[in-house]
C-alpha cells in the first residue's frame, strides 16, 4: 500500500521491540465479541489509475457548470478563479497543516487569517471579523445564537428575503437551544414589515435578498436600535460589497455572510466559507477563532490565536459555540483572490457582475410572457414566466443551457411563486451564452 | 533592531551568539510584511476588462467611500503567500505528533480528483439530472461509511466534527422527545473534547461529567450511579483522549440502553480501529467520523473538514436535510421534511455538505481498500505503541500498558527539572518537530498526548524518540534556563498570548500602525 511507510521487516521488528507476538496483542482490551476477524465487505485497494478511472467515470456524468451556459445563483456564484490562487492554497505549508496551536510553528496561517479579518472587515464595514465559520447559514445560525445571548432575549425575526436554506438552518439550531423565531413570509419585490418588541433579540435580514432585490436596511437599524434589539445583515454574494453600501454602513450589528465567491469552486455547495463580523463591543461574544497581534520573546511582530476563553477547548459547556475546525483553507483562498484584486480589482469585478446582469434583464425582458419582479438588484433577479418555472428549467437544460433556479424548489409549498425563477449573471457569462439562454427560453415557452 | 552594528551580538537567552542581518531576514527565514503594508493605490493583481454600456439598476444604494483594499501585483502576491507558507510546520514537512488530531500524510490523487470540473464545478441548485454523478459519490461514499461502522444510516452533512457532534445530540434529542420526553442530562467524561460538553450544552441539555477510573477508563461504577430517568445520553470517545479503548464498553452500552438513554460515540479516533472494529458491534447509537482525520482529507490549517455522523436505526428517522436515496428513477435529493423524511430534524448548513471532502475521502478509501484500511489500524497502533516503549525509559505514562494509536504521558518525568510541559514541547519546536497535543486531556497532569499515525515511518519514529529522550535527559540534567527560552530557532520565538488577549488587536489599520510607528 503505497501510503504505509513500514515494511513487514519493521512490523515484525517493532512488535518484538514491544514485547508482543502479533498485531493483535494490541487490540486485546477490544471486547472479544466486537472483533472482526476478516476482511469487511468492501473492495480491495486500487492504485491511483484505477481509482481515478472510476472517480472520473462519476464525474463524467455530471453537467459541469462551465460546459454549459450557465445563469444560476441563489447563495453560489460561478465566479473566475485567478491560478495563482489554487497554485498556493496546494503548497503544503498551507494544505497539510493543523490548526495553529502552537504559533511559532504556524506565522504564515496565522498572519493570512489576520489579513482575512482585515478584508472581511473592510468589506462588510465591520470593526472585527473572526477567522471563518463553516458556511453562512451556520453563520447566520451563529449569529441569531450570539444576538440571544448579547441581549438576553428570547425572539429572533427573520426576513422572508432571508435565503431559506440560512432561515432553516437557524430553525434547526433554536428548535433545540429554546430561541423563538419568527419567520416572515417570502414576498418577492415587496417591502416588508418587521415588528420588534421588548423581547426581539435580533431581526435578520439580507441585502441583495434572496430574490436579488437591493435593500437599504438603515432606518430598520434605527429602529432595532431604538427597541433594544440587533440587526443582522447576511450577504450570500460578498462580491456585491464591491459595489453596494456595506452592512456597517447601514448600522448592522453582526454581519454572517458566506464568502465563497472570492476564490472558492462551487464544490456541489461545499466546503464553502463562513464570514463572521460585529461591532468591537461584542467581540467577547463572538463564536469561532480569532487571530490578534502581539510581539514575541524578541519584540517582534507577530500573530497568535486569541480570546480562546471564549472557545469550547477552555470553557467547554460554557464556550459561545461548539466550533472547533473551521475553514481555514478556504478562507486563504478568499484572501489570496481578494489580495490579488485589490480596491481597483474588486469594484471593477463588482461592476462587470452588475453590468452582466443588467444587460442579461433587458435580454430577457425582451422574450415574449416574460416579467422582471426586480426593481433593483446586483447580480441576480427573479423573473416571471408565464408558466411554472421548474419544467422550463428542465427544458432548458435539455437545451444545454443551466438557466437558474426554479423558487418551486426552495419553496415547494409555495404555489404562488411557482411561475418564479431566480437568475444570476456574473463576469463568466459572455455574449454568446446570453443569447443561447434568450433563445432557449423562447423555445421552452413556447 | 537590525544591521551589521549589531552583529554577532548574543540574545538574552540565547544559547549562543546570533548574526544580525539588515533586513531582518535570516537566510531562507524571510520577513514579511502584511498585504496592507504593501500597498501601491491603483495596482491589481487580475486584469479584468472595462464593463461594457449598461443601464444602472443599483437603486440608489452604491458604495459611497473607498474599502480600503491594498493594490499589488500578482508576483508580489504570490512572493507574500509563498514567505508566509514558509513560516508554518506541516505534515508534508515532518512528524506532526498532535494527539487526537490525526496528522497523517495527505494523498495528492485526492487533490486532483477533488478538483474535476465535475465535482469542483457543480452548482449544488443544478436540475438534478444534471447531477446524478455527484449523487452516486455521496451514495458509495454513505455505502462505505456505513460498512465501516456497521450502522444502517449515515448523515452526511455536518461540517465538521463538533458539527457532526451537533447533528447526533439532535437527532438524539428529537427521538427523545417523539418519545414523549427529550430528558435532561448528558454524561460525558472529564477526558472528553471540549466540543463534547459544548454541543450538548447548544442542544439545550445539562453537562454531567464522570470521573475516570484508575486504569484511564470510564469508572463503570460512577456511570452506573449517574444514570437515571432524565439521562437523555452518554457522550464518549472510543479509543479515549488517553489512547486507551473501553475495554467495559459492551457493559457500557447496556446499562446507557437500560436506562433508557443512547450511546453517543465521538468517532475523532476512529483511525485506531478502522477495518478492525465496527462501532455498531460496540452498541453506538451515533458516532461521528471526521473525514479530515481517518480518511486523510487535509486540516488546511483549520479546516475545511466534514463530519459525517452514522446512526442506528432509532436515530435515522431524524437525520438533518437533504438526504439521498433510491428512489424508481436511481438516486433522488429529499431537500424537504415531509413523506419518509417527515421526521428530519431539518437543515443544518447551506446545500449538501462538503462535497470537496467527500470526494477525497473516497479517494482515500478506495485507494486502501478493505484491506488496506485494516492495515492503517494496525500501523497506527503499531507506531503508537513502538514509540511508547521507545520513551517508557525517559518519560512517564500516565497509564501503563499497551495503548491504542496515541499514548499519553504527565510530567511527573519533569518533577523538580523546573520545566514544564510548554517548555519541552518548545524545545522539540528547536529540534525540528512540531509538539504534540500538550494539557489534554486534563484527567491527567501536565499531559502530553502523542499520535504519530500509520504514515510514519520507523526511521522517523526512531529519530522522534531519540529526540525526545535526549530532550528529558538534558532537563533533567538541569538545563532549564535552555528550555524556558525556547524556541530559538524559529521565525518568531515566544509569543506573548497574554498581551494578545489583554489588548486584542483583531486587525490591521491605518491609524493605529501609524501611532504604533510614532511610539
Amino acid at each position: 500500500m503505497r501510503y504505509l511507510p513500514l515494511t513487514p521487516g519493521d512490523r515484525r521488528d517493532m512488535l518484538a521491540a514491544i514485547g508482543v507476538g502479533s498485531i493483535d496483542g494490541l487490540f486485546t482490551d477490544v471486547p472479544k465479541a466486537a472483533w472482526r476477524d476478516g476482511l469487511v465487505d468492501l473492495p480491495l485497494a486500487q492504485g491511483e489509475l484505477e481509482v481515478e478511472r472510476a472517480l472520473r467515470r462519476m464525474a463524467a456524468k455530471n453537467v459541469a457548470a462551465g460546459s454549459a451556459p450557465f445563469f444560476i445563483g441563489g447563495g453560489v456564484y460561478r465566479h473566475h478563479v485567478p491560478a495563482a490562487v489554487d497554485h498556493l492554497i496546494q503548497r503544503g505549508e498551507f494544505l497539510t497543516s493543523y490548526t495553529p496551536y502552537q504559533p511559532e510553528l504556524a506565522q504564515g496561517t496565522l498572519q493570512s487569517l489576520f489579513e482575512f479579518q482585515t478584508q472581511v472587515g473592510l468589506l462588510t464595514g465591520m470593526e472585527v471579523a473572526n477567522a471563518s465559520l463553516y458556511d453562512g447559514a451556520t453563520a447566520c445560525a451563529e449569529a441569531v445564537a450570539m444576538a440571544h445571548r448579547i441581549t438576553r432575549r428570547g425572539k429572533a425575526v427573520l426576513s422572508g428575503g432571508l435565503h431559506p436554506h440560512y432561515r432553516e438552518v437557524c430553525t434547526t439550531y433554536a428548535q433545540f437551544s429554546g430561541l423563538e423565531v419568527g419567520s416572515l413570509a417570502a414576498t418577492p419585490g415587496a417591502t416588508e414589515k418587521f415588528d420588534i418588541d421588548d423581547n426581539t433579540a435580533c431581526v435578520v435580514v439580507q441585502n441583495p435578498d434572496f430574490f436579488g432585490e437591493l435593500r437599504d436596511w438603515s432606518a430598520l437599524a434605527t429602529r432595532c436600535h431604538a427597541a433594544g434589539a440587533l440587526l443582522v445583515v447576511v450577504v450570500t454574494e460578498i462580491v456585491s460589497l464591491g459595489a453596494v453600501k456595506s452592512p456597517g454602513e447601514m448600522g448592522a450589528d453582526i454581519v454572517a455572510a458566506e464568502g465563497q465567491s472570492l476564490g472558492n469552486a462551487l464544490n456541489f455547495g461545499g466546503p464553502h466559507v463562513g464570514l463572521f463580523a460585529c461591532r468591537e463591543q461584542h467581540v467577547r461574544q463572538m463564536p469561532g477563532r480569532l487571530v490578534g497581534q502581539t510581539t514575541d520573546a524578541e519584540g517582534r511582530r507577530g500573530w497568535v490565536l486569541t480570546l480562546s476563553t471564549r472557545e469550547q477547548h477552555i470553557r467547554r459547556e460554557k464556550a459561545t459555540s461548539n466550533i472547533c475546525t473551521n475553514a481555514g483553507l478556504c478562507a486563504l483562498a478568499f484572501t489570496i483572490h481578494t489580495a490579488l484584486l485589490g480596491e481597483a480589482g474588486l469594484t471593477r469585478l463588482a461592476r462587470l457582475n452588475h453590468a452582466a446582469a443588467c444587460i442579461l434583464a433587458d435580454r430577457l425582458a425582451a422574450v415574449p410572457g416574460i416579467d422582471i419582479v426586480n426593481q433593483s438588484f446586483f447580480n441576480e433577479f427573479t423573473v416571471r414566466l408565464p408558466k411554472p418555472a421548474a419544467p422550463v428549467v428542465a427544458a432548458l437544460a435539455e437545451y444545454g443551457v443551466l438557466g437558474g433556479v426554479p423558487l418551486s424548489r426552495l419553496y415547494p409549498e409555495r404555489d404562488d411563486l411557482a411561475d418564479l425563477l431566480l437568475v444570476a449573471a456574473t463576469e463568466t457569462v459572455t455574449d454568446d451564452d446570453m443569447t443561447q439562454f434568450a433563445h432557449a427560453l423562447t423555445e421552452a415557452l413556447r | 533592531m537590525t544591521g551589521w552594528s549589531q552583529a554577532l551580538s548574543a540574545h538574552p537567552g540565547s544559547a549562543g551568539g546570533e548574526l544580525q542581518t539588515f533586513t531582518g531576514n535570516r537566510g531562507l527565514q524571510l520577513e514579511e510584511p502584511l498585504i496592507f503594508e504593501q500597498d501601491s493605490p491603483g495596482h491589481c493583481g487580475v486584469d479584468l476588462p472595462e464593463p461594457p454600456a449598461h443601464r444602472c439598476r443599483l437603486g440608489g444604494l452604491e458604495r459611497q467611500g473607498p474599502i480600503g483594499l491594498p493594490g499589488l501585483s500578482e508576483p508580489q502576491v504570490v512572493r507574500h503567500f509563498t514567505r508566509l507558507s514558509q513560516k508554518n510546520y506541516a505534515i508534508d514537512s515532518g512528524l506532526y505528533p498532535l494527539g487526537s488530531c490525526t496528522m497523517k500524510h495527505n494523498p495528492r490523487l485526492n487533490e486532483k480528483l477533488a478538483r474535476l470540473p465535475g465535482f469542483a464545478d457543480l452548482h449544488p441548485l443544478q436540475p438534478e439530472a444534471t447531477v446524478k454523478g455527484a449523487l452516486e459519490l455521496i451514495d458509495t461514499l454513505a455505502h462505505w461509511l456505513k460498512t465501516l461502522t456497521g450502522m444502517p444510516a449515515v448523515a452526511l452533512s455536518p461540517a465538521a466534527g463538533a458539527h457532526g457532534e451537533l447533528c447526533g445530540m439532535m437527532t438524539i434529542r428529537a427521538a427523545l422527545t417523539a418519545q414523549g420526553d427529550p430528558r435532561q442530562r448528558i454524561l460525558v467524561p472529564e477526558s472528553a473534547h471540549g466540543t463534547n460538553p459544548a454541543t450538548a450544552a447548544i442542544c439545550g441539555y445539562a453537562i454531567d461529567p464522570i470521573a475516570a477510573n484508575a486504569r484511564g477508563r470510564v469508572d463503570l461504577a460512577a456511570l452506573k450511579a449517574k444514570l437515571g430517568p432524565d439521562v437523555a445520553a452518554l457522550m464518549l470517545t472510543n479509543p479515549n483522549t488517553c489512547g486507551l479503548f473501553e475495554d467495559e464498553i459492551l457493559e457500557i452500552a447496556a446499562a446507557v440502553h437500560a436506562a433508557g438513554a443512547f450511546f453517543y460515540c465521538d468517532g475523532a479516533n476512529f483511525n485506531a480501529i478502522v477495518g478492525r472494529v465496527r462501532p455498531a458491534d460496540l452498541g453506538i447509537d451515533a458516532l461521528h467520523l471526521n473525514l479530515h482525520k481517518t480518511f486523510s482529507t487535509p486540516h488546511g490549517g483549520g479546516g475545511p473538514g466534514s463530519g459525517p455522523v452514522a446512526l442506528a436505526a432509532s436515530l435515522a428517522p431524524h437525520a438533518p436535510l437533504p438526504w439521498v436515496v433510491h428512489g424508481d428513477a436511481g438516486l433522488a435529493l429529499v431537500e424537504q421534511a415531509k413523506g419518509p423524511a417527515a421526521a428530519s430534524i431539518g437543515r443544518l448548513k447551506g446545500f449538501h455538505g462538503q462535497m470537496g471532502m467527500f470526494v477525497r475521502a473516497l479517494s482515500y478509501m478506495m485507494s486502501h481498500g478493505a484491506d488496506g484500511l485494516r492495515q492503517v489500524a494496525e500501523d497506527a497502533v503499531l507506531n503508537a505503541n513502538y514509540l511508547r516503549v521507545r520513551l517508557a525509559g525517559a518519560l512517564s505514562q500516565s497509564y501503563p500498558g499497551a495503548c491504542m494509536h496515541e499514548v499519553l504521558f504527565d510530567d511527573r518525568f519533569l518533577k523538580d527539572t523546573g520545566v514544564t510541559t510548554l517548555d519541552f514541547a518548545k524545545a522539540l519546536i528547536d529540534e525540528g518537530f512540531h509538539p504534540m497535543t500538550m494539557y489534554f486531556p486534563l484527567v491527567v497532569h501536565g499531559a502530553l498526548l502523542i499520535e504519530p499515525t500509520e504514515t510514519e515511518s520507523k526511521a522517523s519514529l526512531d529519530q522522534f524518540a531519540d529526540t525526545v529522550n535526549a530532550l528529558a535527559a538534558r532537563a533533567r540534567a538541569g538545563d532549564g534556563e535552555r528550555f524556558h527560552a525556547a524556541p530559538l530557532l524559529t521565525p518568531r520565538r515566544r509569543l506573548d498570548e497574554t498581551a494578545a488577549a489583554r489588548k486584542p488587536v483583531l486587525r490591521w489599520r491605518p491609524q493605529a500602525q501609524r501611532k504604533e510607528a510614532a511610539e
